[in-house]
């Protein structure tokens, strides 16, 4: 097998007294969605953190496409090809759609001061061409006729196509969806799922977090399991399900 | 692209822009003084989109501003007054203006990323509490740089400071041409007015880029502008910095108009005016930002004419030192306006939607 896309090893992150991330080990292969489940407080959350440099780790190592990402600031990470989403959306409420998008381009583009300035030829065509892939964007996610209303006035599911567009717009080799169908109703979960296969089939590796069981079964190609800071299982979904620790941490034991 | 009708406005307001001095100095019986006022508010509309910057785009609020223009202030008179001529290399003094200027602009955006540094993790009120110390510390230290080294004269101020001179013509006298009379005041209006619409378009520039959406991002969401890459670290640096050069051209400015600079110039009360010309006129637009600006700076100078003629009538005596009236009249305004339009007097159609929407949303 080649090597994994991404591999974290012996990840360790506490706040205080509360061991959030005990020594977690993750691989994830070019080309798979893989999905990451556990109960409410399992870490699932604080792992994104730490994959998206939002936090530090204590210990481990973290590399991503052949680079070191461990204790890497945001933008490196980004850079490198990891783009995410939020759980509770976070996109830049008072700017349209499109211009959220168009941010999404930062790392991806380069004008200076100058080139915003004197707006020469280059910074022109630039600045052209960050319009044309915002749109471009949008009608991928399927809301290209919104492109000019506020991202606060958009209804709950466009709010969340448009978190993926501007993930998407960083150019990522790895999409992270924090929960993405939270709050969406079954329609609206399955045009997600959607559109989740087709960002795979553009060639984007997807890692998801997601508490349907059942969107999660039908959609990834390997599921890990977290409880209590623990990864306590992984592997093919149907492997997953059946695994007595996974019953155990979502249903609890059952009296002898 | 450019309409007729925007052709035509611009136009309009250009020729008002050239006569509007002459206008007041013609149409006034103490002109000069009011056109005095007109400099000094386009002095401020620089202060104030250098402001917007960081306030109105950045979203960093900063209660210390006017440090910058006291650093362009005082880096234009230490170069250009007999003060330190016999300390500084013979070269050093009296650059051309533009070199002088440039000097200004990136003194203060170096003092700009030495406040924007320590104060990267701060938001709000612990940013503008840590700023607004900043803006004293400068003004003390302006006060007291004169021991044991005299390097600013300490509260006496730097005096003599030399008017501007471009291509052999001294702004300091008056000029002939065409048979009108261009006096001093009348010759800065020209200049500033020109470095004042040189930095609007700047301002206009930066603010439909890239540069510009990193800004806005970061004050919508800083945690999410972060996770979309953009550095952000430079980007508030860089948003302290241009916003401080802003201060430091009109600082510049300020000192060769005035010809003399003192710490009284740069208290607290200055900074917090600037930021009121911002709030008022609409935080983040650039014309509404404009007309802050025009207000709060004309405003004190009408009403100073009114008041008194006023309780003259009235009262048949003078009850109020104009002064202190005057700062009344314009907290009450300023309260009346922040109840009545809380975005602002002229705010861009989006913030203006941000703050009725409710409103509207009720109603419906």
């Amino acid at each position: 097998m080649s090597t994994p896309l991404l591999k974290i090893e012996g990840i360790h992150k506490r706040f205080g007294g509360l061991h959030a991330l005990n020594d977690v080990a993750l691989s994830i292969n070019a080309g798979e969605i893989y999905g990451l489940i556990g109960p409410n407080g399992a870490g699932k959350t604080t792992l994104f953190n730490v994959l998206t440099g939002l936090y530090q780790p204590d210990e481990g190592s973290f590399t991503f496409n052949g680079k070191d990402l461990f204790r890497q600031k945001p933008y490196v990470v980004v850079e490198s090809g990891i783009a995410r989403t939020f759980q509770n959306i976070r996109l830049f409420a008072n700017m349209t759609a499109l211009e959220n998008v168009m941010v999404g381009q930062h790392v991806r583009t380069s004008a200076s001061v100058f080139g915003a300035v004197f707006r020469g030829p280059k910074a022109k065509a630039e600045e052209a061409a960050i319009a044309a892939r915002a749109q471009e964007l949008l009608d991928y996610v399927g809301i290209g006729k919104r492109k000019d209303e506020l991202a606060r006035n958009l209804s709950y599911g466009d709010q969340r196509r448009l978190e993926i567009a501007r993930a998407l717009a960083t150019s990522p080799t790895l999409l992270a969806l924090d929960e993405p169908a939270a709050g969406m109703n079954p329609k609206e979960t399955d045009q997600l799922k959607a559109l989740m296969e087709k960002i795979r089939a553009d060639g984007v590796t997807i890692l998801l977090i997601e508490h349907d069981v059942k969107l999660m079964m039908g959609l990834c190609d390997r599921i890990a399991v977290l409880d209590y800071g623990k990864k306590i299982a992984e592997g093919i979904p149907e492997q997953v399900k059946n695994d007595p620790r996974v019953i155990e941490a979502y249903l609890g034991v059952a009296p002898e | 692209m450019q309409s007729k009708k925007q052709i035509i406005t611009f136009a309009a307001l250009a020729v008002v822009l050239a006569i509007l001095p002459w206008a007041i100095t013609g149409g006034f019986e103490n002109g000069k003084s009011w056109l005095r006022a007109v400099d000094f508010a386009l002095l401020y509309i620089m202060l104030a989109l250098g402001l917007n910057i960081v306030v109105g785009f950045a979203g960093l609020l900063d209660l210390g501003y006017i440090a910058f223009y006291a650093v362009g202030a005082y880096s234009f008179a230490l170069l250009n007054s007999p003060h330190l001529a016999a300390v500084l290399p013979a070269w050093l003094m009296h650059p051309p203006l533009l070199v002088m200027l440039l000097i200004a602009a990136c003194v203060a955006g170096v003092f700009g990323v030495l406040l924007g540094t320590p104060t990267l993790k701060l938001r709000g009120d612990y940013l503008a509490i840590v700023t607004l110390g900043f803006g004293e510390i400068i003004r003390i230290f302006l006060n007291n740089l004169d021991r044991p080294v005299n390097i600013t004269n300490g509260p006496q101020g730097i005096n003599n400071i030399s008017k501007v001179n471009i291509a052999g013509y001294d702004l300091g006298r008056p000029i002939e041409w065409f048979g009108l009379k261009f006096d001093t005041v009348h010759l800065y209006y020209y200049l500033i007015l020109a470095f004042c619409c040189l930095i609007i378009f700047v301002t206009l520039r930066l603010q439909r880029s890239r540069i510009g959406r990193a800004w806005v991002a970061i004050r919508e969401d800083e945690i999410a502008a972060n996770a979309m890459g953009i550095n952000t670290r430079n980007v508030k640096l860089l948003a302290f910095a241009m916003g401080a050069s802003f201060g430091g051209v009109s600082g510049a400015l300020f000192a060769s108009f005035q010809g003399f600079v003192s710490p009284e110039s740069f208290v607290l009360m200055e900074s917090i005016m600037v930021l009121c010309m911002v709030v008022l006129g609409g935080m983040g637009h650039i014309p509404g930002v404009i007309l802050g600006a025009i207000l709060v700076s004309i405003t004190p100078e009408v009403l100073r004419d009114v008041i008194n003629p006023l309780q003259s009538a009235v009262f048949g005596e003078r009850l109020f030192d104009p002064e202190n009236l005057r700062m009344l009249i314009f907290g009450l305004a300023m309260i009346i306006i922040m109840l009545l339009r809380p975005e602002g007097l002229w705010p861009s159609k989006r913030r203006a939607r941000e703050f009725h929407e409710h409103e509207e949303e009720a109603k419906a």
